[in-house]
């Protein structure tokens, strides 16, 4: 069935914004915080079973990191890597399995409360919002802060200080590399206990690439727990507390990141040799 | 003495109306472009949010009218302008609930929307209708002009004479702050900036903890102020009648692709450019002419004035050919 006006309205920027809408529901509510488990990590998104439509992607997995701790999710194109990653931050709605952050369980929250909750999210692609200055960019991190933001922000410019040069500039006119850097800065003005980058590496050049690892490594010094998606999967493994293959929605090794990246399956499978 | 007076005539009948009645359009436009902006879609029922607002105004008019409360000089109508943007904002939120959440909800295509809001247009439509029927109705009051033409005539002696309204005074004031009020919102405090960052970035905007509905609630309440305040500016400067609420749609809509859609400060300049051209080509210019030393055979006019909405579609049709993204560059990129 073809049909016969080709969606022609919906391209007519004269009475339709041709941005995309999001794709989290903003109309969602949220439930109730439960209590968390007794010996739970600091954050677990456990046997976490869901998708889009009728097929789940994701299978049962078990994501979790503790304090101050980096811990890697790695595997091929399709595995659910960034799916499971919209999970645990609430932009996905789980069948099966639950979300638990600091003692608490966090299933039933909307993304806006998860924010609220503790947790910074830095997308794969869209992170910063390209028509407002980088200033704005970090002052719409902190949104739901109420103190005086002044002493964080200076904190970030003082772990990016390529962007500090570019405050008044629109984050749009940046580079990638910058852009991105701007896209952490932004979900650290929440002054999260926990940080999930989904790609942080994807398109920047391979100094820029080693740059932004020492700054994760900087941020997760300062106690701070992150959770990260990664393509390059040898120097992620590098920096990484513990590592996840995820393997079409579900859990096929774990380990240290050492240990991944001494097991030789997953380093002929998964890492190229 | 003669250029002088042609001066004058110009500044009469030209640029005094066609500004106060770009201001009307401005301030229309702005509300078209932030939903535009913002909810992704053209409002068809920006016009009849006017009218319905302008009824409302005019209700509470007629009522502090009859409590004897007036403003003096000024229009007891702008006494009654908060409390009755106020309940248009009611309905307006009360529709955003019963009619848009739902198309939100499902992420429908945005042309769905559009759609959407031509229905509530023609039920905005008849709520006006309902409440204060189809007459023309004059609701301003308090004096009548800043400037008369022959006081005017008596303080420069020039034959020409030239006439300020009070209702085109105060457009123009008012006017001046709203869009001051909305740029400085917008720019300035957290709830403006967040208004931007959704309309930058929803998805982002969630991420940083902005709650989507209140932005969208946020919006719909200062475009239905802006609406209402242009509705009971347009209703004082010429007269109230429901149907022309919906006809001025036209030369809003236009206003808003003329400057580029989702661009504030292109909407205030479309309004003006439209406004300008509409009056300016339906003016007969032979006086003016005359006045330099011509002797014309015709009136110099243009256009008949029944035909002044075509001036809109041209100059729509002509940007849209020329610079699709408008003067300024809107959001359809």
């Amino acid at each position: 069935m073809s049909d016969p006006f080709a969606n022609r309205g919906n391209r007519d920027a004269s009475i339709v914004n041709p941005r995309p809408a999001g794709t989290a529901d903003g109309t969602r509510g949220s439930g109730p915080v439960q209590p968390g488990r007794a010996g739970d990590p600091f954050l677990i998104g456990e046997a976490m079973r869901g998708g889009y439509g009728k097929a789940d992607i994701l299978n049962g997995c078990t994501l979790a990191v503790e304090k101050g701790q980096i811990a890697v999710i790695v595997g091929p194109n399709g595995a659910g890597k960034s799916t499971a990653m919209k999970a645990i931050f609430g932009m996905l709605t789980l069948r099966e399995g639950s979300v638990r952050l600091d003692g608490q369980d966090i299933s039933a929250l909307n993304p806006q409360d998860r924010v609220r909750a503790g947790m910074g999210f830095v997308p794969q692609v869209a992170n910063v919002f390209p028509t407002m200055t980088v200033e704005e960019n970090l002052e719409m991190g902190a949104y739901i802060r109420n103190d005086d933001v002044r002493a964080t922000m200076a904190q970030v410019y003082d772990l990016f200080p390529a962007v500090a040069d570019k405050r008044r500039q629109n984050a749009g006119e940046l580079s990638g590399g910058q852009r991105q850097q701007v896209a952490v800065g932004r979900a650290l003005m929440t002054q999260p206990k926990l940080l999930m980058l989904d790609e942080p590496t994807a398109g920047v050049s391979p100094i820029v690439m080693d740059e932004l690892f020492d700054r994760i490594i900087e941020i997760a010094r300062s106690g701070i727990s992150i959770l990260m998606v990664e393509q390059n999967a040898k120097q992620a493994l590098d920096i990484a507390d513990v590592g996840y293959v995820l393997v079409q929605g579900a859990n096929r090794y774990t380990g240290t990141g050492a240990e991944l990246m001494a097991d030789p399956e997953v380093r002929r499978t998964f890492l190229g040799g | 003495m003669d250029l002088l007076n042609a001066l004058v005539a110009i500044l009469n009948f030209v640029v005094i109306p066609a500004s106060a009645y770009g201001a009307q359009l401005a301030l229309g436009a702005l509300g078209v472009t932030l939903i535009y902006g913002i909810l992704r879609f053209s409002n068809f029922a920006h016009g009849d949010t006017m009218a319905f607002g302008t009824g409302i105004t005019i209700l509470l008019t007629w009522g502090l009218q009859a409590l004897g409360i007036s403003l003096g000089p000024l229009p007891s109508a702008l006494l009654a302008l908060p409390l009755a943007i106020a309940l248009t904002a009611v309905l307006v939120l009360v529709t955003d609930r019963l009619v848009y959440r739902h198309y939100r909800r499902v992420k429908a295509a945005p042309i769905v929307v559009v759609m959407a809001s031509v229905g509530v247009m023609f039920v905005m439509n008849g709520l006006t209708r309902l409440l204060i029927g189809v007459d023309e109705i004059q609701f301003a009051d308090g004096a009548r002009f800043v400037v008369s033409v022959p006081q005017f005539k008596a303080m420069t002696g020039l034959d020409e004479g030239l006439a300020l309204r009070t209702t085109q005074a105060i457009t123009l004031v008012l006017t001046a702050a709203a869009v001051w009020a909305l740029f400085a919102f917008l720019n300035r405090t957290r709830s403006g900036k967040a208004m931007r960052a959704y309309a930058d970035n929803e998805d982002l905007a969630l991420l940083s903890g902005i709650d989507p509905e209140r932005v969208v609630r946020l919006t719909w309440i200062i475009a239905t102020a802006l609406a209402v305040t242009a509705g009971v500016l347009y209703g004082l400067d010429k007269s109230f009648k429901a149907f022309n609420y919906f006809q001025i749609l036209l030369p809003i809509f236009a206003a808003a692709i003329v400057g580029g859609l989702g661009n504030p400060l292109g909407a205030v300049a479309g309004g003006f450019v439209i406004a300008f051209s509409e009056v300016a080509l339906t003016y007969p210019w032979k006086k003016i002419a005359e006045y330099l030393g011509f002797e014309p055979a015709s009136l110099l006019q243009l256009l008949s004035t029944e035909y002044k909405f075509a001036v809109s579609f041209v100059i729509l049709i002509v940007v849209l050919l020329v610079k699709p993204t408008g003067l300024f560059r809107g959001k359809s990129y």
